[in-house]
């Protein structure tokens, strides 16, 4: 009996049980604070659905060995890319709009992660550094190109000079909402109860399944060896420099695809340096979520991503309770969400390499 | 005179490394101003014996020893490196200790630097004194002119030849006062013929002045070149203790093979008719790159349904044969089997014409330490085969159900002993993790088996099961096997023949019951007596 707590419990994870237990503290002392812990929950979910493909973005990275994938803002801009298109040209059918924005932005995001996994390739033992820096660099070459962009559509560019994107688009009349839409439904009051999200949450655990499927398919295993064990690979004949780009390829499309799927939750595409941080987010979810950097399961990214986006959403609300004055709730707002990176990348035990 | 004054008097030394007795009653004896050669195969005790006498920190960790060390007949106790030193015992490493952007004379004196007070060391003690560098230099001078190298002084190491660096550090050695013992661990292994030569003559030269020296080396002919007497070890016991002219080659090397006549398998039926014009895999001129295994122009015919064995000593290209088939390392020359000829350039060419590899490093290139047992028995016949797979269309899925049957029964047939199929193979005990590797090399169902140090680091028990099974698969299946290992023990009982490999190149393919001397011989390379 007791070992099988003890295994429980090494299953789980010290990491995972003190973010778990603060998730649940916060959620209680919500209720004296006089928040609606059913609304509370409901954005939790939400955000949980939103941001999961961009966390499962980090796992064909982690397990084909580049580590973790900090410059999965290579994806997004693919992904912003995808989008914009889709609104320049005008698609107004909410579901073809978003069909073809994913499909522009994984095939651009697969492209241009075979090129990063090449440069990866030559860049062997120092990935995770080199890819923080390819996540930022993409952004800032990026926010020049926003502006140079030829679009024309006037729900992209600024209304005055009619050029140059603008930092926020409405997706209204494209396919803003659609998956949160679809199958919805409320526990209680429309307004302030507990809204179910039912089209966004399958959509991303379709995904997730997707995924699976691939990691269990005869090349997902042979990138998941490569990963592991880039020796043993080779003398199974196979090449594993190969599998390290469909790896990075993989998570680079995976993470224009998630792009577009938040974006159609929140409503908006934000453009600029919007997305400079996401990368960090990402990687902080699967960390809390138990994956390491030689690891990662697609279970990682379902319990991490929730308990991240989880806590997030709470402990402001009841940071601002406690401290209403404006400034003061920020500076909370950065120490807990760039706290919760720290303490998952500390935790992490150091993979096989 | 009836007591001989020995300078080193090593008594009754033995060592264990947690329960492993690896040195057992083993004296050494050095007299001044002698050449001691110390031999033995890979893991007779050689290294174990230096690191006790340099009182190497490995040997406190784990328990210190037993026995008595006497330096000018008085029992010392030397527990630490610099205490070593300080009884004028030096050794030239094998793997050069020096720092290429300095210059001769700073690597003979580094760390033992001369210097003079200078106006800031009055205030702020002895670091702060310059060097005496004019001083340094002529002991620099004098310690090269002694070992009869002529280079100057003022030079930097990175560029110079290898050979040369050797001598730096034999000078740097010989420079530090008092030097009584030096101790040279295969010196020649690294330097070229002529070189090596004159590495002997410097050893010579170095004796002629007192100073007495341990040879460690695998090489008969350089040890009854320049050796005065010698000591042999082998499984940890002291064998002999000879005079150099009382013996000769064959017995030295009969010493270091000895007599092991245990069967470490027990007698199978043999049906199998071996002919010699019906040959499973032929090398022609076979080159492989392998760092620290190098093979260099090999031809060997391997009969279909033999077992054959690769035996040599460590470093000397064995194991660089089978990497250099299965395309793991750069090749040379060319591979056929069974007629056909080998892309070796191509990586899992040799594994889809049927060739199967049981690697050395068995936790390195063996196996997929944090996966399933499942996993790493099915995974080269997955991604070479497609086995183990459901196939829709494009897309090829893991068959679970079939991969988990064929699992039980290879867990079944070789006996591993684990939870399940789905245990982490990282935990399996080593002789279970060799077997799991085994069990993959099967799975593929190969025409030819190459298994490459099969029983390093697992127990007896579990060796004689591996070996057993690898006879009956040859008995029964008819399949071809080739063995390499370093245990000639082990090839000796149960190979048709045995190929010895020395220096990359064919010594010499013995039957298993050629006389000891023989095998000995080839592997310490004494081609000219021992070739045929």
């Amino acid at each position: 009996m007791r070992e099988k707590i003890g295994n429980i419990y090494n299953n789980i994870g010290l990491p995972r049980i003190i973010i778990t237990s603060f998730f649940i503290f916060l959620l209680v002392i919500s209720v004296p604070l006089g928040l609606n812990i059913l609304n509370l929950l409901g954005d939790s979910i939400r955000r949980w659905a939103m941001y999961g493909i961009l966390v499962l973005a980090m796992v064909p990275a982690v397990q084909c060995g580049i580590g973790l994938n900090f410059g999965i803002s290579l994806g997004i801009v693919a992904g912003l890319l995808g989008a914009t298109l889709s609104i320049e040209l005008g698609i107004s059918n909410p579901w073809l709009g978003m069909l073809f924005a994913s499909a522009v932005g994984i095939l651009l995001g697969g492209l241009l992660g075979v090129f990063y996994g090449f440069m990866l390739n030559k860049l062997k033992g120092s990935e995770m550094t080199v890819s923080t820096y390819v996540g930022f660099s993409v952004i800032a070459f990026m926010n020049m190109i926003w502006l140079a962009l030829p679009f024309k559509n006037g729900n992209l560019v600024w209304p005055i000079s009619e050029q140059g994107m603008r930092n926020t688009i409405s997706l209204e009349g494209s396919f803003g909402l659609i998956l949160n839409k679809l199958w919805s439904f409320s526990i209680g009051n429309p307004a302030t109860g507990l809204f179910v999200p039912t089209g966004l949450i399958l959509f991303f655990l379709a995904v997730c399944f997707i995924v699976y499927l691939f990691m269990r398919s005869k090349v997902g295993m042979a990138m998941s060896a490569a990963g592991e064990n880039p020796e043993f690979t080779r003398a199974s004949g196979i090449n594993v420099d190969k599998m390290r780009i469909i790896g990075t390829a993989v998570s680079t499309a995976l993470a224009a695809l998630g792009i577009i799927t938040y974006a159609q939750s929140y409503g908006f595409l934000q453009l600029y340096n919007a997305p400079l941080m996401m990368g960090f987010h990402s990687v902080a979810a699967v960390l809390i979520g138990g994956a390491s950097v030689g690891r990662a399961k697609i279970s990682h990214v379902i319990l991490g991503a929730f308990l991240f986006q989880g806590i997030l959403t709470v402990a402001l609300p009841v940071a601002n309770k406690i401290l209403p004055e404006g400034n003061l709730s920020d500076v909370l707002r950065l120490i807990i969400s760039n706290g919760i990176i720290l303490y998952a990348l500390s935790k992490t035990k150091g993979g096989n390499k | 005179m009836l007591e001989t004054r020995y300078l080193l008097n090593m008594d009754n030394i033995s060592k264990e490394y947690y329960g492993n007795k690896v040195l057992k009653n083993v004296s050494l004896q050095v007299k001044p101003g002698e050449i001691h050669a110390l031999m033995g195969e890979n893991g007779a005790g050689k290294s174990t014996l230096m690191n006790i006498l340099f009182g190497m920190p490995v040997i406190h960790t784990s328990g210190g020893f037993e026995g008595i060390v006497e330096i000018d007949g008085e029992k010392v106790v030397i527990d630490a490196p610099h205490n070593a030193m300080n009884f004028g015992i030096g050794m030239v490493h094998q793997e050069f200790m020096l720092i290429p952007g300095f210059t001769v004379t700073e690597n003979i004196k580094v760390g033992r630097e001369i210097s003079k007070p200078t106006f800031l060391s009055h205030i702020f003690g002895k670091s702060l004194e310059s060097l005496d560098i004019e001083q340094m230099k002529k002991d620099a001078k004098k310690a090269l002119a002694d070992i009869g190298l002529n280079i100057e002084e003022y030079v930097k190491i990175a560029g110079l030849p290898i050979g040369y660096m050797q001598f730096i550090e034999i000078a740097r050695e010989i420079d530090k006062t008092g030097i009584k013992l030096l101790v040279f661990d295969e010196p020649t292994a690294v330097l070229a013929e002529s070189e090596a030569n004159r590495l002997l003559e410097i050893m010579k030269i170095i004796a002629s002045k007192g100073i007495a020296i341990i040879f460690i080396t695998h090489r008969l002919d350089e040890v009854m070149t320049v050796a005065d007497s010698l000591t042999v070890l082998r499984d940890g016991e002291f064998v002999a203790r000879k005079d150099v002219k009382d013996t000769s080659v064959e017995e030295i090397a009969e010493l270091m093979i000895g007599r092991k006549v245990v069967k470490l398998v027990d007698d199978v039926e043999d049906k199998r008719i071996l002919k010699d014009d019906d040959i499973a895999l032929s090398l022609k001129d076979f080159h492989v790159n392998m760092p620290g295994e190098m093979v260099k122009g090999i031809d060997l015919n391997i009969r279909n349904g033999e077992i054959f064995g690769i035996g040599g000593l460590a470093g000397q290209g064995k194991v660089g044969i089978p990497n250099g088939i299965m395309g793991l390392y750069e090749s040379e020359g060319t591979a056929t089997l069974y007629g056909k000829e080998l892309e070796l350039k191509e990586l899992g060419n040799a594994l889809e014409n049927g060739i199967s590899f049981v690697s050395e490093d068995r936790r390195g290139v063996g196996l997929l330490l944090g996966e399933s047992i499942e996993q790493n028995i099915t995974f080269n016949a997955i991604q070479i085969k497609e086995d183990f797979l459901i196939k829709l269309g494009p897309i090829k899925l893991y068959d679970k159900k079939k991969a988990k049957n064929h699992t039980l029964d290879m867990i079944k047939l070789l006996d591993i002993r684990c939870t399940g199929p789905r245990q982490i193979a990282g935990n399996l005990s080593g002789g279970n993790q060799q077997k799991v590797c085994l069990a993959r090399a099967l799975t593929m169902n190969p025409k030819l088996l190459i298994v490459s140090e099969p029983t390093r680091g697992i127990d007896i028990g579990a060796k004689k099961l591996v070996l057993e099974y690898l006879v009956k698969l040859n008995r029964e299946e008819g399949l071809t096997i080739i063995m390499v290992s370093s245990e000639l023990v082990e090839l000796r009982s149960l190979c048709d023949r045995i190929a010895i490999v020395s220096d990359g190149k064919l010594a010499k393919i013995l039957n298993p019951d050629a006389p000891d001397a023989e095998f000995g011989l080839a592997m310490a390379g004494a081609k000219k007596e021992g070739a045929n």
